[in-house]
């Protein structure tokens, strides 16, 4: 693998991720138009996909919270794992910042200095996943912070409810994270574990399971509506993912994802790479 | 109801609006997102006149004095702000998400106007950049005054006599449970 394909695969994944949806995120927005009886909750999706049109056709951010550079890597079990791999990603976070161009949003925690390219101490953030092949598979998901702020993670008492829990939490939370939202919902493991289920849903959307559907239709019931101002579209998406947990234990973690669910992936190979 | 506003905006504006109405807005606007609130707050001296102001709780993304994307970004991080905001003048707060626990300081004097939230490169097509004071505050945080052109429609989401579409949405999840 050569570094320079890994570095204009990071832009170019970043870059298309920015500027147009994945089309399954389009269609659930239009379907939700269809659906929707509430005319302010109506005009805000109606602006949505007008802002989606516009994006795409002046290839410019959809958002001006271009978000935090997370990516998750898929890496084939017969690679041979080169030396420069974070760096060469980093390098594309830094040239994607520069080119698309994107908001510097990276800041110290404590200081809130601005790195100024949105690299720095544990950014970029590769998630990464061993899989079948000699491959590497790059995704792009930016995270912006308003539906990032409204995640949250709780231990539960194992004789609580876990959904009825994210039904609520999300209801009062969706508002302010941009909704329409995506649920990525992690259930049982440990502390960090579920955190990671619930981040992992959010890649492995859209769910389709009896359980997803079912969070689904009760997050929507309470009415938060598409930016909290009521209506029936407060989520276009939910996924679970669960692992065993202790059995003193019940750890919920939901991450939120806002409407625009940005992603974008490339393989890279050993001689070149492509857009997915 | 639907109005066409510029700046600045009177008294007489603020109390046409009611909650759920629709507006477009012309001439100034100033970007102010947490570090700007933070600075207003200490009573530090801004650079600017907010009597009749449109404040925009936004970071945008501008490049070589062009604005190319410029949604709102969450209001609930700089609600606790708003009698400060709305004792230095401003009269129209615009944002997403709502500032209901601090709506209070909104009665009698201004109003809080919802953008669809994410949609920056919609607004972006409205706004042009003026001039960028604090820029040392980078820019997200930096205080950008803007000028709006035929900029909407947003959503009239909290007026000045306590109507707040936030709160309407909370009282019907109340009734179907």
């Amino acid at each position: 693998m050569r570094r320079e394909d890994l570095v204009c695969a990071t832009v170019e994944v970043l870059a298309e991720a920015e500027t147009v949806l994945p089309s399954w995120v389009e269609e659930a927005i239009r379907e939700a138009v269809e659906r929707e009886r509430n005319p302010i909750a109506q005009s805000q999706l109606s602006a949505i996909l007008e802002n989606i049109r516009i994006a795409a056709e002046g290839g410019v951010p959809l958002c001006q919270d271009t978000g935090l550079p997370v990516f998750c890597l898929e890496i084939g079990r017969d690679l041979s794992i080169p030396p420069f791999l974070e760096e060469a990603i980093a390098e594309g976070v830094r040239r994607a910042t520069e080119e698309i161009p994107l908001r510097p949003n990276a800041v110290d925690p404590l200081t809130r200095k601005n790195s100024g390219d949105n690299t720095g101490p544990g950014m970029p953030d590769i998630i990464i996943d061993l899989v079948p092949g000699d491959c590497l598979r790059i995704t792009a998901f930016p995270k912006g912070a308003g539906s990032e702020n409204g995640s949250f993670l709780a231990m539960l008492n194992p004789a609580d409810d876990p959904l009825d829990f994210v039904a609520e939490e999300v209801a009062k939370r969706a508002g302010r994270a941009c909704a329409p939202v995506f649920v990525g919902v992690g259930i049982g493991g440990t502390f960090d574990l579920a955190a990671r289920l619930a981040k992992r849903a959010l890649l492995h959307m859209p769910g389709s399971s009896d359980l997803d559907m079912a969070l689904l239709s009760e997050i929507n019931r309470i009415g938060t509506g598409p930016m909290g101002l009521g209506g029936d579209t407060t989520a276009l998406a939910v996924r679970i993912e669960t692992a065993l947990c202790h059995t003193a234990s019940l750890p919920v973690a939901v991450n939120l994802q806002c409407w625009a669910n940005r992603s974008s992936s490339a393989t890279v190979r050993g001689d070149g790479w492509s857009i997915d | 109801m639907e109005h066409r506003l510029r700046t600045p905006v009177s008294q007489d504006d603020v109390a046409a609006l009611r909650a759920g109405d629709l507006v477009w807005i012309s001439g100034t606007v100033y970007t102010a997102r947490d570090r700007v609130h933070a600075l207003l707050a200490t009573g530090e001296k801004l650079p600017v006149d907010l009597a009749g102001a449109v404040i925009y709780h936004c970071g945008p993304l501008i490049r070589d004095g062009t604005v190319l994307s410029a949604g709102p970004t969450t209001s609930g991080r700089v609600g606790r702000y708003t009698r400060d905001v709305v004792d230095r003048g401003v009269r129209l707060i615009v944002g997403k998400g709502g500032i209901s626990e601090d709506a209070e300081a909104l009665r009698g004097r201004a109003a809080y106007l919802a953008y669809p939230g994410g949609c920056g490169a919609l607004a972006a097509r409205q706004l042009l950049v003026k001039e960028l004071h604090l820029p040392d505050l980078g820019m997200a945080e930096g205080l950008w005054e803007l000028e709006a052109e035929g900029w909407g429609p947003m959503i009239v989401a909290i007026d000045s006599f306590g109507g707040d579409l936030y709160k309407e949405a909370k009282r019907s999840e109340m009734r179907s449970e």
